[in-house]
C-alpha cells in the first residue's frame, strides 16, 4: 500500500509518537511542536495511558492542540503544576522527555548550556542545564534534531556536559546511575538508539531517500550500523487526520526548513 | 486594656530600604511569570549593589544586572519563555566576571528546601556525571546504611529576604495566589530570614473578603513580614487570571539590549521615577488588565 502524501515533519511526528511505545503510565513530554505533537498523537493512538500537560499546569486526557486556541479550551483531569512535577514524574522516574540539546556527543552526553569558551567566560550563552541533570539520571529520554549535521553530533565530549550519557570516565565510583536511560535519537535524516556496544548510538531506520553514507557524514562520531537498516514508516492516513486536528494552525510545517515531502523520490 | 493591632503594610520603597549591600536575595515566580516586579523596579530605582540573586530567571535578571546590582546569580534558569535567550544575562555571561551558580532546576528547589528546613544539605543524584558538579563546587556524601550510595550533598540556599507577588494579601500577611501555577514562591519564602510579599490588591482582612479562595494560600503569614499594595506589580510578567504577559513590552525591552546606551534608556523612559510613572507608561492599569494570557 502506498502512503499518503505527508511531509518530513508529518513522518517525524510519527516517529516521535513511537517513542512512547510500551513506557507505561508515564508522564510523556515532548520540548517542541514535533516532539509534542509526537506525544499527543502516541496518547491519540497506540499509548491512552500515558499521562500528559496542557502545556501548562493541568493534567488531560484529551491532547491539547498546540497553537492558538481559547485560554481555557482543556478539561482538566489532574494537576501537574512545575514544583510537583519533580515531585510526581521527574525525580520519581515516572517521566518520558523528548528534548532537543544543541550537541550530542557518541555518549549520548547531552549540551544545552553554552558552546564555545569556558563556563566562567562563554563564547555564546545558551539556556544553562535547566532539568538535563535531573532528567537524565531519573527517568527515560530521548532526542529530537531538526538538521543532523556534525555541528549537533560532535566529535570528541560536548563543550558542557547538561546530561548523564554513558561515558565511563564520568561515572563517579559509588553513585547510582542505574536510573540513566536513553532510548532514541528522531532526526531530519534517521533514527537512532543506544543499542551498540557500550550502549554506542546505532542506527535503526532511514527515512524514505536516504543513505547510511548521508547520516554518517553528518555524524561527529563513528555510527553502529547492522545490515541494512529498514525505512522509517510513513504516517498512515488515520494518524494524518489526527495530526492536523492536533495542529490546526499547521504550526509543524515551519519546523523543517522548506517544509520538505516525507517522500524524497 | 489595649487592643493590639497587627498590620505588616508598608510601601515598596519602605522594603527596599531594609535591604543592605551584599544580601542575598531570593526572587518568586518563575521565568515571565508572577515576578514581583513592581518590587525589583524599586530595588532598581535604589543605591544597592553586590547582590546576590537567587531565582528561576526571567527579565528581574537581566534588569538588575544591566542595573549593576549583581555580584552573582544562583539560577535554575533565566529565560523570557518566548524569548528563549535573556539578552542582558546573555551579554552579562559572555563578557565574563560574573559569577553564577547555574543549577539544575530541582537542585534549586531542593536547595531552598534545605534552607527552609534549616538543614545544611540534602542528598540527591542529580549533577552527578555531569558538569554542573565540578561548577558548581559541590561535594558528595555516603550513605551511612548498607547500600553505601554516593550522593551530591546540594547545600542549603538561606536567603537573606525574598520577594514574591501575589493576587491578594491583607495587613496580616495572608496571601493568595490564583493562577495556574503555584511556581516554587513557598520555599522562597521559608528559605528567607525576612519576606516582602506586594499584591495586586491588599485588604484589610481576606477571612473576610475572600474566604472562598484560601486554598490559593501559598505560604502561612508566619513566613510574610511586609505586605505591599501594588496593582500591576508583576508588569511585564504575566498574571494570570488577573492579565498575561506584555510580550510587546518584554519585546522592546530585549531589543533595548542590543542598543547603544540601550539599558539607560529603558531605565530612563520605562522605569522612571517611580511606580506611578511606570504604571502610566504601561498603558495605565486598565490597559494592563486586557493583556492576553500566554497559551502554550
Amino acid at each position: 500500500m502506498t502512503a499518503p502524501d505527508h511531509t518530513l515533519a508529518e513522518l517525524l511526528i510519527v516517529a516521535c509518537s513511537e517513542l512512547y511505545r510500551d513506557n507505561g503510565e508515564i508522564v510523556a513530554t515532548g520540548i517542541g511542536p514535533i516532539p509534542r505533537l509526537g506525544a499527543s498523537l502516541a496518547k491519540s493512538t497506540h499509548a491512552p495511558e500515558l499521562l500528559m500537560t496542557d502545556g501548562e499546569a493541568y493534567l488531560v486526557e484529551d491532547p491539547v492542540p498546540i497553537g492558538p486556541r481559547g485560554y481555557d479550551d482543556r478539561k482538566p483531569s489532574g494537576y501537574l503544576p512545575f514544583s510537583r512535577y519533580f515531585d510526581s514524574a521527574v525525580w520519581t522516574g515516572k517521566r518520558h522527555a523528548v528534548v532537543s540539546p544543541i550537541q550530542i556527543d557518541r555518549f549520548g552526553q547531552m549540551n544545552l548550556s553554552y558552546i564555545g569558551g569556558s563556563f566562567e567566560k562563554p563564547k555564546v550563552q545558551m539556556l544553562g542545564a535547566r532539568g538535563f541533570p535531573g532528567n537524565t539520571i531519573h527517568h527515560i529520554n530521548s532526542m529530537f534534531v531538526p538538521a543532523h549535521s556534525t555541528r549537533i553530533f560532535v566529535p570528541g565530549e560536548v563543550d558542557s556536559v547538561s546530561s548523564v550519557g554513558y561515558n565511563p570516565a564520568r561515572r563517579l565510583a559509588g553513585a547510582d546511575f542505574s536510573g540513566v536511560d536513553l532510548r532514541f535519537i528522531v532526526t531530519n535524516l534517521c533514527v537512532m538508539d543506544f543499542g551498540g556496544p557500550d550502549h554506542a548510538i546505532r542506527l535503526v531506520s532511514l527515512h524514505d531517500g536516504v543513505t547510511v553514507d548521508e547520516v554518517k557524514a553528518a555524524t561527529g562520531f563513528d555510527l553502529i550500523v547492522d545490515g541494512t537498516p529498514p525505512t522509517t514508516p510513513a504516517p498512515t492516513a488515520e494518524q494524518l487526520e489526527i495530526i492536523a486536528r492536533l495542529d490546526p494552525h499547521n504550526i509543524r510545517a515551519t519546523v523543517i526548513k522548506g517544509n520538505p515531502s516525507g517522500t524524497r523520490g | 486594656m489595649t487592643i493590639k493591632t497587627f498590620d505588616k503594610r508598608t510601601t515598596a520603597d519602605a522594603v527596599i530600604g531594609k535591604l543592605r549591600d551584599g544580601m542575598t536575595i531570593g526572587i518568586g515566580g518563575w521565568g515571565p511569570r508572577r515576578k514581583p516586579m513592581a518590587l525589583v523596579r524599586a530595588l532598581l530605582r535604589s543605591d544597592l549593589k553586590d547582590l546576590t540573586i537567587v531565582t528561576y530567571g526571567g527579565p528581574e535578571v537581566g534588569m538588575l544586572l544591566a542595573a549593576g546590582k549583581v555580584r552573582k546569580v544562583i539560577y535554575g534558569f533565566v529565560s523570557l519563555d518566548a524569548i528563549p535567550l535573556e539578552p542582558y544575562f546573555r551579554k552579562a555571561r559572555e563578557a565574563g566576571g560574573l559569577e553564577v551558580l547555574e543549577l539544575d532546576e530541582g537542585m534549586l528547589q531542593w536547595g531552598l528546601k534545605a534552607a527552609a528546613l534549616r538543614l545544611p544539605f540534602l542528598p540527591t543524584r542529580v549533577g552527578l556525571g555531569t558538569d554542573v558538579f565540578e561548577q558548581g563546587g559541590f561535594k558528595t556524601v555516603a550513605s551511612p546504611y548498607e547500600d553505601g550510595e554516593v550522593l551530591l550533598a546540594m547545600p542549603a540556599i538561606p536567603l537573606d529576604f525574598a520577594l514574591i507577588h501575589v493576587h491578594r494579601a491583607d495587613r496580616m500577611g495572608n496571601s493568595q495566589a490564583l493562577g495556574p501555577d503555584t511556581y516554587y514562591d513557598d520555599w522562597f519564602a521559608k528559605a528567607a530570614k525576612e519576606v516582602a510579599i506586594s499584591a495586586e490588591e491588599v485588604v484589610d482582612r481576606l477571612d473576610h473578603s475572600y474566604p472562598e479562595d484560601a486554598k490559593a494560600n501559598l505560604f502561612e503569614r508566619c513566613f510574610v513580614q511586609h505586605v505591599v499594595e501594588a496593582p500591576g506589580g508583576a508588569h511585564p510578567t504575566s498574571m494570570p487570571p488577573a492579565y498575561g504577559w506584555d510580550m510587546a513590552a518584554l519585546k522592546a525591552y530585549a531589543a533595548s539590549a542590543a542598543e547603544e546606551g540601550g539599558w539607560d534608556r529603558y531605565r530612563d523612559e520605562k522605569v522612571g521615577p517611580d511606580e506611578a510613572h511606570y504604571l502610566a507608561q504601561a498603558g495605565g492599569i486598565e490597559a494592563i488588565s486586557k493583556l492576553p494570557f500566554p497559551i502554550f
